[in-house]
């Protein structure tokens, strides 16, 4: 049994592939899926305007991502039911983490937010950059204060 | 406790009415239950056992009996169904409640009707079977008991899995409104008509259907049973508490009505409804203490667990709820780690402080009504329970009677959707209708959705259904 159906929390190991290279994120933004069961879904697959992301037949597989192919859009984003889509970015400079979130209040650029890892520990503080809507969902971008939080962080709050 | 802001919803509330409750006068909404009305304004007791004991609210779709009240002199009425009116004189009972002698009831009209197709359940496997029949020019009668149609589609705000030609990746009550618009109108869909029996007279097939004030009696030449699920229990000391809910009620409440169940809670079960619940209680503004799993490993998709893991919210598996604490409602619980047995290990007791429990421990398929017409059963673990036989084409023991969605094993609404358009398909086949090649599509889609290793239990339920079903055994 791998240890994330256990804890909830997926490790290094299953994101191996699926995280884009540091190169590759300096050049533009680019998504990271982090949906590593063979479930049911592929709306992912649906939504990409560039045909990115590859679910195929069945749909029961996994979704595969193209880094080169991937635009940094966020499309994906906000229809993804499993909230399980993000984009990072480190071009020009930037250290940037696109998540859905949907909770209240909506984050509006300017705020300050509390970031949380995949394990809901508070790993420091950032700024919103901008918030998009998809329908209902809000698409937020946040600023981070360093580069080795990209790979950890996946929610925010409202800090307290 | 009414919700005036969420993420997702907006809760458009009907006119102000009052109605009164031993005596006093409570605010409500029109379209609301009594229930809810009742939770709104912090009634949680609704009523008490012979000895006393309080009871609440349970499963909030009338089909538990825990929230049975006095309404315009009219006992044991479920209140979580029922509607509120202005001036409606609602009290509390003790024990079973007593009709009063002097008591005379309004004569009911008994109506007969003909329909060529019944659709009893208005979910996604009912609407998506009346879909099929209408685009083939049958206009069935569909019958749903719940004053709002789409069943458990309504309360889910989330967006939905599944593939894109089922509507995955839109929320559940955007799907249920997208199915209504397209039969409402067209074929005749009752609220508040609830199927009580289903017979043969004549070699003919009759429904009876208790529809709000009238009773109807319906000759049916085929019917499509979808009725759904209903949730199970799990037993503890304190389970009878008000405060105690099974997921569904605690969804209706906050994402039909938009009233809150409490402030802390307590979530049992780690299956899809269990994390999906817990993160709509976080949407609702309500705190989750922790979500308890009695088996080593979570049992729904790790993304839904993932949603509120990275929220801070503890998924504690090998553990379960001890007992519920409190007198006349819940003022918090024991929780403990279970060994190999799932039997809580001593000393490891501990004591959280939640004002709520929801119990998201499985659902059962709601077959009675095909039990009682006489369709062949089985017991099928990896369904959910007893369900009906029947054929990969949703065909049960009973000619021109078929079955789809939860009540034939519980799946997802996608599956239950496919499954509805199976017995469509196969209902409009035995009237003569050349249809193999769109039978033959629907079935591979379902057999796809049904892949991998969540598939793995629904997918075997479903193969020993059809093999019973080819050897005429089962029980
Ligand atoms: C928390 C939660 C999250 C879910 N998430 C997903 C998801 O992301 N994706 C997915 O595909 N599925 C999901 N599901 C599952 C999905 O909602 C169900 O599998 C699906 O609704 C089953 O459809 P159904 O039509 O068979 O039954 P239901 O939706 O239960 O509908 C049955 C209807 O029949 C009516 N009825 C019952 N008995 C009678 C009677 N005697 N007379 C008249 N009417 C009657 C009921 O009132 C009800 O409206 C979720 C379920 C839950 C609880
Ligand atoms: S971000 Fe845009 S381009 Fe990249 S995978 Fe998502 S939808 Fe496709
Ligand atoms: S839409 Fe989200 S949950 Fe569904 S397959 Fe794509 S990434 Fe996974
Ligand atoms: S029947 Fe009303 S709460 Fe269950």
């Amino acid at each position: 049994m791998a240890e994330y159906r256990s804890t909830g929390i997926l490790m290094g190991s299953e994101l191996a592939g699926k995280v884009p290279p540091r190169e590759r994120l300096l050049k533009r933004a680019c998504a990271v899926i982090e949906c590593v069961e063979e479930i049911p879904c592929n709306p992912c697959e649906e939504a990409c305007p560039v045909g990115a992301i590859s679910v195929g037949d069945p749909i029961t597989n996994p979704p595969n991502l193209d880094f080169d192919k991937c635009t940094g859009c966020g499309a994906c984003v906000g229809v993804c039911p499993g909230l399980a889509i993000f984009l990072l970015d480190l071009s020009g400079g930037s250290v940037r983490v696109t998540l859905p979130h949907e909770l209240l209040p909506v984050p509006q650029a300017g705020d300050e937010v509390e970031l949380l890892s995949r394990a809901g520990e508070v790993l420091g503080r950032g700024t919103v950059v901008r918030t998009r809507r998809a329908g209902t969902t809000s698409i937020v971008t946040v600023e981070l204060p360093a580069e080795e939080l990209l790979w950890d962080v996946r929610a925010i709050r409202r800090s307290s | 406790m009414r919700i005036e802001q969420h993420p997702i919803l907006e809760f458009r509330r009907g006119r102000r009415i009052t109605f009164t409750f031993d005596g006093r006068p409570i605010e409500a909404y029109e379209g609301e239950t009594i229930a809810a009305a009742l939770h709104a304004a912090g009634v949680r007791v609704l009523s008490r056992t012979r000895s006393g004991a309080p009871r609440g609210l349970f499963c909030a779709i009338g089909k538990c009996s825990s929230c049975l009240m006095t309404v315009d002199g009219i006992p044991n009425v479920k209140t979580c169904v029922t509607p509120v009116r202005e001036g409606m004189v609602v009290q509390s009972q003790r024990g079973p409640g007593r009709l009063n002698p002097d008591f005379r009831p309004r004569e009911r009209e008994v109506r007969e009707l003909r329909a060529e197709a019944v659709v009893v359940g208005a979910g996604p496997a009912g609407l998506a079977a009346t879909r099929v029949l209408l685009r083939h020019g049958i206009k069935p009668i569909v019958f749903d008991e719940n004053p709002h149609l789409g069943g458990q589609l309504i309360k889910q705000t989330h967006k939905f899995f599944g593939s894109r030609a089922e509507r995955a990746g839109v929320r559940g009550f955007s799907i249920a409104e997208e199915l209504l618009s397209e039969v409402e109108g067209e074929a005749e869909v009752l609220r508040q008509a609830r199927v009580l029996g289903l017979y043969f007279e004549d070699g003919k097939r009759v429904l009876a259907v208790a529809h709000t004030d009238r009773l109807l009696l319906v000759e049916a030449e085929e019917i499509i049973v979808a009725t759904g699920a209903e949730e199970r229990f799990l037993l503890f000391p304190g389970n009878h508490l008000p405060g105690v809910y099974g997921a569904g009620a605690v969804q209706t409440l906050m994402n039909v009505y938009g009233v809150v169940p409490g402030k802390r809670a307590l979530m049992v079960g780690a299956g899809n409804v269990g994390l999906i619940v817990s993160y709509q209680l976080l949407q609702a503004g309500v705190e989750v203490e922790a979500v308890v799993e009695a088996m080593p490993e979570i049992g729904g998709y790790h993304v839904h667990a993932a949603k509120i893991r990275r929220l801070g919210i503890p998924i504690l598996t090998r553990h379960t709820v001890v007992r519920a604490l409190g007198g006349e409602r819940v003022e918090g619980a024991v929780i403990a780690q279970v060994d190999e047995k799932l039997s809580p290990i001593p000393g490891t007791e501990r004591e959280v402080s939640v004002d709520l429990v929801c119990l998201a421990t499985g659902l059962n398929p709601s077959t009675r009504l095909l039990e009682q017409a006489g369709a062949r059963m089985a017991y099928v673990p990896e369904l959910g329970g007893r369900v009906p036989l029947h054929t990969p084409h949703m065909e049960t023991t009973l000619p021109g009677i078929y079955v789809a969605g939860d009540c034939a094993g519980i799946g997802e609404a996608s599956t239950a959707m496919l499954e509805g358009e199976l017995a469509a398909l196969s209902l409009l086949s035995r009237r003569g209708l050349e249809l193999g090649g769109e039978m033959e599509a629907t079935r591979k889609s379902l057999e796809k959705l049904r892949l991998g290793p969540f598939g793995a239990r629904p997918r075997a339920g479903k193969e020993k259904v059809f093999a019973l079903m080819k050897g005429g055994s089962g029980g």
